[in-house]
């Protein structure tokens, strides 16, 4: 990890964190170069640019590593300013956009991962969570075309690579994001709509053959 | 005239704690509200109907919540001292070893000092591991935000002053000069700092409510910090 210059993404194809990250350097057209990392036999680079935690996504920018996606994202918006500002920058509505950003990073993935991990009462009631998470958001957006409003922001980037799983979680626990939450299916496809989404989220299907990997892998039938 | 700015929160959080010191680091005029956790106020759930915590900054009358994010704001939002390092790199990284306190050093701690067995075993474990990292961040300097107190060190005030006497009233000594001298050092010269002395409660009253809680902390885990 010498101090080269450009930069460069330690990642994971299908994690919803990393996609963030590959989200705002599109947005920005940054150039970089990608780096899919096996998870289960970590490379010395990744070990190296994270001690601490050993995880993806890594962003490392002339040899300097940022970790944490939300804090990466938060970096490319900084570093890369002039162009597609993914932050507001009153701090108040800062403030709001990190609060709902933080709010999906504490509630989305682990309700998620809860619905095809468990089964039976404790499915049940993370589906009951997931509707209420989802209805809480689409409260949020309300009618704008994103959550940053008339532009595509912060939290947009935090939220749009869970919508890949949407279709996972829908048919480990039966129920329709549609159904419960319309605006929040009808905002996934507006952001489809952009290179920098489109490019970058799974194919809903593949996640899904992911996640039955992962149940076959725990041992959940 | 009402103050604009108001915090909701109480003197033993930790949490509300960063808060208040941001604040008057920014010699920011505010109004201190008494939240009675077991009797949460009407503006508390109104202010925060999500997650219904403190703290809770009002500022003309928006609200803002979790307690690192009112940090952010009241570094963006009041001129006067910087909380957060103006080098995105810096910042990246204060955010990061913020993150790691509230992710892993404080729960490691937290469950050291209310479990017992091979369970408080395995958290001790981790907590060292976490303090030992934390620790190495301070890399010579007086402060992790270098000279004078950042983002960083706010959030690490449990550490300073709270760590120390939750382990009093568990009986166990994690953090202690002679494993931790840098960290303990530090905490020293944190709770020195005109601004944090003006936010912590006494000493000896914050010992006696952890005292007096012991029990119920024990059976549920969870924090009582009012």
């Amino acid at each position: 990890m010498a101090s080269e210059k450009g930069v460069m993404l330690l990642d994971f194809w299908v994690s919803p964190f990393g996609q963030r990250a590959r989200i705002a350097l599109a947005e920005k057209g940054v150039q970089y170069e990608y780096k899919e990392e096996n998870l289960t036999e970590k490379s010395e680079l990744l070990l190296k640019a994270n001690p601490v935690h050993k995880k993806i996504p890594v962003l490392i920018h002339d040899g300097k590593p940022v970790c944490e996606s939300l804090i990466i994202v938060e970096y490319i918006d900084e570093v890369w300013s002039d162009k597609a500002t993914l932050m507001p920058s009153a701090p108040y509505q800062r403030a709001q956009a990190r609060f709902w950003a933080d709010f999906i990073d504490k509630k989305v993935y682990d309700c998620g991962s809860r619905l095809w991990k468990l089964k039976g009462e404790e499915q049940q009631t993370a589906k009951k969570e997931m509707i209420d998470i989802l209805q809480l958001l689409e409260a949020q957006l309300g009618d704008k075309k994103y959550f940053g409003g008339d532009s595509f922001g912060f939290v947009d980037v935090a939220f749009v690579p869970f919508t890949s799983w949407f279709y996972s979680y829908e048919t480990c626990a039966n129920f329709s994001v549609e159904g419960v939450a319309p605006k929040i299916a009808q905002w996934a496809k507006r952001c489809m709509e952009r290179e920098s989404v489109a490019k970058t989220l799974s194919d809903p299907k593949k996640v899904y053959e992911f996640v039955c990997f992962l149940k076959k892998k725990f041992g959940v039938e | 005239m009402a103050e604009t700015v108001k915090l909701l929160g109480t003197k033993g959080s930790p949490y509300s704690h960063r808060a208040e010191v941001a604040l008057r680091l920014k010699e920011v005029n505010f109004e201190f509200l008494h939240e009675d956790l077991a009797h949460k106020s009407d503006m508390l759930l109104r202010y925060n109907p999500i997650h219904k915590k403190i703290p809770v900054l009002v500022h003309e009358e928006k609200s803002i919540v979790e307690s690192l994010i009112v940090v952010e704001y009241v570094h963006e939002a009041f001129n006067g001292y910087a909380i957060l390092p103006s080098d995105p790199y810096e910042r990246a990284m204060a955010r990061f070893w913020a993150r790691y306190i509230d992710e892993k050093v404080i729960p490691a701690f937290w469950m050291s000092c209310w479990t017992d067995g091979e369970m408080q075993k395995g958290f001790i474990g981790q907590a060292k591991e976490a303090l030992t990292i934390l620790e190495s961040q301070l890399k010579g300097k007086k402060f992790f935000g270098g000279d004078s107190i950042g983002f960083v060190d706010l959030a690490a005030g449990m550490v300073a002053f709270w760590f120390g006497i939750l382990q009093e009233v568990a009986g166990i000594s994690l953090l202690n000069e002679e494993d931790y001298p840098v960290l303990c050092r530090w905490a020293d010269d944190y709770c020195s700092v005109e601004a944090v002395k003006e936010s912590l409660l006494d000493r000896k009253l914050l010992v006696a409510h952890f005292a007096s809680k012991k029990e119920k902390i024990f059976a549920t885990k969870a924090p009582v910090y009012d």
